[in-house]
C-alpha cells in the first residue's frame, strides 16, 4: 500500500516531461502569461504586507508611497513587543492560550474523527450511511449560522467562558473526518481482513494498521484543524482576559487606527507566515489526501 | 458423528459467526460514539435550537416565548436593512460563488500542465491568499481613503483623478472592493481539491483519448477532465457556497461595522447585529435559518447541473 504510493509521482513525472501530442503551442504560452499575471495579483498584497512591516513610520506616509522600503527596519516589530508589553495581561498568557487550544483540539480532533472515519469507511453498519450524509451537510453550517444557539448549548452545558468551549466542538469538526473517511476508503479490505484473522481486535487494527497507512491524511486533517484554531477568535464564547487568545490580542492591536499601521502590518505578517509556512513544508502530503476529497453520489 | 450432532455443530457455528457479527457492529457504534456525541451536541443541536427558536421571541433573560412566523414575516416584510443585507449577500455570492469556483478550477488546471517543481510553487502562491489569516487586512492600507493611499495617490499621481476616493466609507465604491478582495482569497480548499483531483486522473484515459482523435486539450477538458473530476467538483461547490454565503469578516473589516448606509452590510452581519448587539436571538435564528436554506437549495441546484456534465 505505501509502496503504491511511492511509486506514483515518479510515474506521474515522466507523463509530465513527456510533450503531450495535442498541446498547440500558442495555448501553452496563453497559460503561461495567464497564470503569471494572476500570480503577480496574488502574491502582491502578500508582498505589500511584508514590506509595509519593515517600513519606517516616515515611510508609511511617503507621497508618494512606494511599494519597498528604502530604509528597511525592524521598528514595528519592536513596537509591536513594546505594545505587547504594555497590555493588561501578560502577553505570553495569550499565546499559551492559543498554543494549547490548538495543541489539545488537533489531537483530540484527529483521534475522535479518525476513529469515526474508519468505521464509515470500512463497516457498513444501520445508519452509517444517514450519518456521514448529515455531516456532509454540515460541512455548511459556518460558524456563524450556528454561533448563537452553539453559545446557547455550551451555556447549559457550563462550558462558555473555558477554552473547551473552543476545544470540544474543534474535535468533532466535520471537515476533518471527512478527508479522513474519503480517504480511508483507499484501504484494501483485506488487509483489514487479515489482520483479524491473525486474531487482532478492532482497536489494533485501527492504531498499528489503519492509522499508519493514512499519514498524508494525519497532516491534512492536523493541518486544517491547526489554521482553524490558530485563527480562532472566540471572542463571543471567551470574555475573561487571562483566555482571550492570541488573534483576539492581535486584533486589538490592529484595529488601533493610522497611528499603528507600521504595527498592524507587523501583526498580519506574523499571523499569515504561521498557517502558510506550515502548507509549505506539507503541501505534497495534503494534495495527496485531497485527492480522495471527492463527494461520491 | 451423527446427524443431530452435526445440526447442532451447524447451528452453533451459525450463531457464532451472527454474535461475531453483532459484537462487530458493536464496536462500530462505540468507535462513531465520541465523534457523534460531539458532532451532534456542536453541530446537528446547535442548527435544529436555532430552527425552532426562530418561532419565538428570545432574549436570553426571559424564556422564549412562541410567536408563529412574526420574525419571518417581519424580516421579510418589515425589514428594509435585512433586504439591503439580502441584496448584497446574493450580489457577493453570485458574483464570487461561481467566479472563484470558475477561477480555483481554471487555475487549478492551468497549474496541473506546469513541471512538477513550477506547479508546487504555483499552488502555494495561489492558495496563500485563503490560509493568510487575516492579510485582507492590507487591503485596507492599499485602499485607504486620504491621499497617501497606494490606489489613491496612484491615480492622482496619473492625472485620473484630482482629489482622493473614500474607497471603503462611500456606498459607491464599498462592494466593488468587497468583491474584488473576496476573489482574491477564493482560491481555498477547493482548489486544492481540483489541483489535487486532476492530478489523480489516470493516465491511461487520456493515453486512449489521443489514439481516439482528441484534437485539443479543450476537447480533453471536456470529454475527460471534467466527468473524471466530478466528486471533486461536488466537494467544491460545496466549500465555495459555504465561504460566499458566510462573508463578514472581511466587510467588517475593510468597510466598518455597520459599514455606511448599509452599503457592506451582508446577512451574517445583520445577523450578529441581531444576535449580539441586541440579543434578539429569536430574530436572529430566523436569519441564520434562512440562510443555511439558501446555502442547502444552491447545493442542490450545482448538484444537478454537474451531474449533468460530460454527458
Amino acid at each position: 500500500m505505501a509502496k503504491e504510493r511511492m511509486a506514483r509521482p515518479r510515474k506521474d513525472q515522466n507523463v509530465a516531461n513527456r510533450r503531450k501530442p495535442n498541446r498547440s503551442r500558442a495555448g501553452d504560452a496563453f497559460i503561461y502569461l495567464m497564470l503569471g499575471l494572476t500570480a503577480l495579483v496574488m502574491v502582491y498584497p502578500l508582498v505589500f504586507a511584508v514590506a509595509a512591516s519593515l517600513k519606517p513610520l516616515d515611510e508609511l506616509f511617503r507621497f508618494p508611497p512606494r511599494l519597498f522600503p528604502s530604509n528597511p527596519t525592524f521598528d514595528n516589530f519592536a513596537d509591536l513587543v513594546v505594545t505587547m508589553g504594555q497590555s493588561w495581561v501578560p502577553f505570553g498568557r495569550y499565546l499559551s492560550n492559543t498554543v494549547l487550544i490548538t495543541l489539545i483540539g488537533t489531537a483530540g480532533h484527529l483521534v475522535i474523527a479518525s476513529m469515526a472515519a474508519f468505521v464509515l469507511a470500512k463497516y457498513d453498519f444501520p445508519g452509517s450511511k444517514a450519518f456521514f450524509r448529515l455531516v456532509v451537510v454540515a460541512l455548511m453550517f459556518s460558524g456563524y449560522v450556528t454561533g448563537i444557539p452553539n453559545y446557547l448549548v455550551l451555556t447549559r452545558l457550563g462550558l462558555v467562558d473555558t477554552s473547551f468551549a473552543v476545544i470540544l466542538p474543534a474535535f468533532a469538526a466535520p471537515i476533518g473526518m471527512f478527508l479522513m473517511k474519503q480517504f480511508m476508503e483507499g484501504i484494501p479490505m483485506a488487509l483489514i481482513e487479515s489482520a483479524k484473522m491473525d486474531g487482532a481486535s478492532e482497536m489494533r487494527v485501527f492504531w498499528q494498521i489503519v492509522m499508519p497507512n493514512v499519514k498524508p491524511a494525519w497532516l491534512t486533517l492536523i493541518i486544517f484543524s491547526v489554521q482553524g484554531l490558530w485563527n480562532s477568535k472566540a471572542s463571543t464564547v471567551i470574555y475573561s482576559e487571562a483566555r482571550k487568545t492570541l488573534t483576539y490580542a492581535l486584533g486589538q492591536i490592529q484595529a488601533g487606527g493610522i497611528a499603528r499601521t507600521g504595527q498592524a502590518a507587523a501583526v498580519t505578517v506574523i499571523m499569515m507566515l504561521v498557517p502558510i509556512t506550515i502548507f509549505i513544508l506539507s503541501e505534497s502530503r495534503i494534495l495527496e489526501t485531497m485527492a480522495s476529497s471527492g463527494i461520491k453520489e | 458423528m451423527s446427524t443431530m450432532h452435526k445440526f447442532l455443530d451447524l447451528r452453533r457455528r451459525t450463531l457464532s459467526v451472527k454474535w461475531y457479527q453483532a459484537r462487530q457492529m458493536r464496536v462500530c457504534y462505540l468507535f462513531l460514539l465520541p465523534f457523534a456525541a460531539l458532532f451532534l451536541t456542536f453541530y446537528i443541536l446547535p442548527m435544529a435550537t436555532s430552527i425552532r427558536y426562530s418561532f419565538t421571541y428570545y432574549n436570553i433573560l426571559e424564556p422564549p416565548r412562541y410567536i408563529g412566523l412574526a420574525n419571518y414575516i417581519n424580516l421579510i416584510l418589515q425589514d428594509d436593512i435585512f433586504l439591503i443585507s439580502v441584496k448584497n449577500t446574493f450580489i457577493i455570492a453570485v458574483i464570487t460563488g461561481p467566479i472563484g469556483y470558475i477561477l480555483s478550477f481554471m487555475f487549478a488546471w492551468f497549474i496541473n500542465e506546469l513541471p512538477r517543481w513550477l506547479r508546487s510553487v504555483a499552488v502555494v502562491i495561489f492558495y496563500a491568499p485563503s490560509i493568510a489569516g487575516n492579510a485582507y487586512f492590507i487591503f485596507s492600507i492599499i485602499f485607504r481613503g486620504d491621499v497617501y493611499g497606494y490606489l489613491n495617490s496612484f491615480l492622482v499621481r496619473i492625472g485620473v483623478i484630482h482629489s482622493p476616493i473614500l474607497w471603503l466609507t462611500d456606498p459607491k465604491y464599498m462592494m466593488p472592493v468587497v468583491v474584488m478582495v473576496l476573489l482574491w482569497m477564493s482560491m481555498g480548499t477547493g482548489f486544492l481539491a481540483f489541483v489535487a483531483g486532476l492530478k489523480g486522473v489516470d493516465q491511461a484515459q487520456y493515453e486512449a483519448g489521443y489514439v481516439d482523435g482528441i484534437r485539443n486539450r479543450w476537447q480533453e477538458l471536456y470529454y475527460i477532465t471534467l466527468p473524471n473530476m466530478r466528486p471533486m467538483l461536488l466537494f467544491g461547490a460545496v466549500m465555495s457556497i459555504t465561504a460566499a454565503f458566510s462573508v463578514a469578516d472581511q466587510t467588517m473589516a475593510l468597510c466598518g461595522y455597520p459599514s455606511t448606509d448599509y452599503a457592506a452590510h451582508t446577512v451574517v452581519t445583520h445577523l450578529f447585529d441581531y444576535g449580539y448587539t441586541r440579543f434578539d436571538m429569536g430574530y436572529a435564528s430566523a436569519i441564520a435559518t434562512l440562510l443555511f436554506l439558501t446555502m442547502i437549495l444552491a447545493n442542490k441546484a450545482i448538484q444537478s447541473m454537474l451531474r449533468r456534465l460530460g454527458t
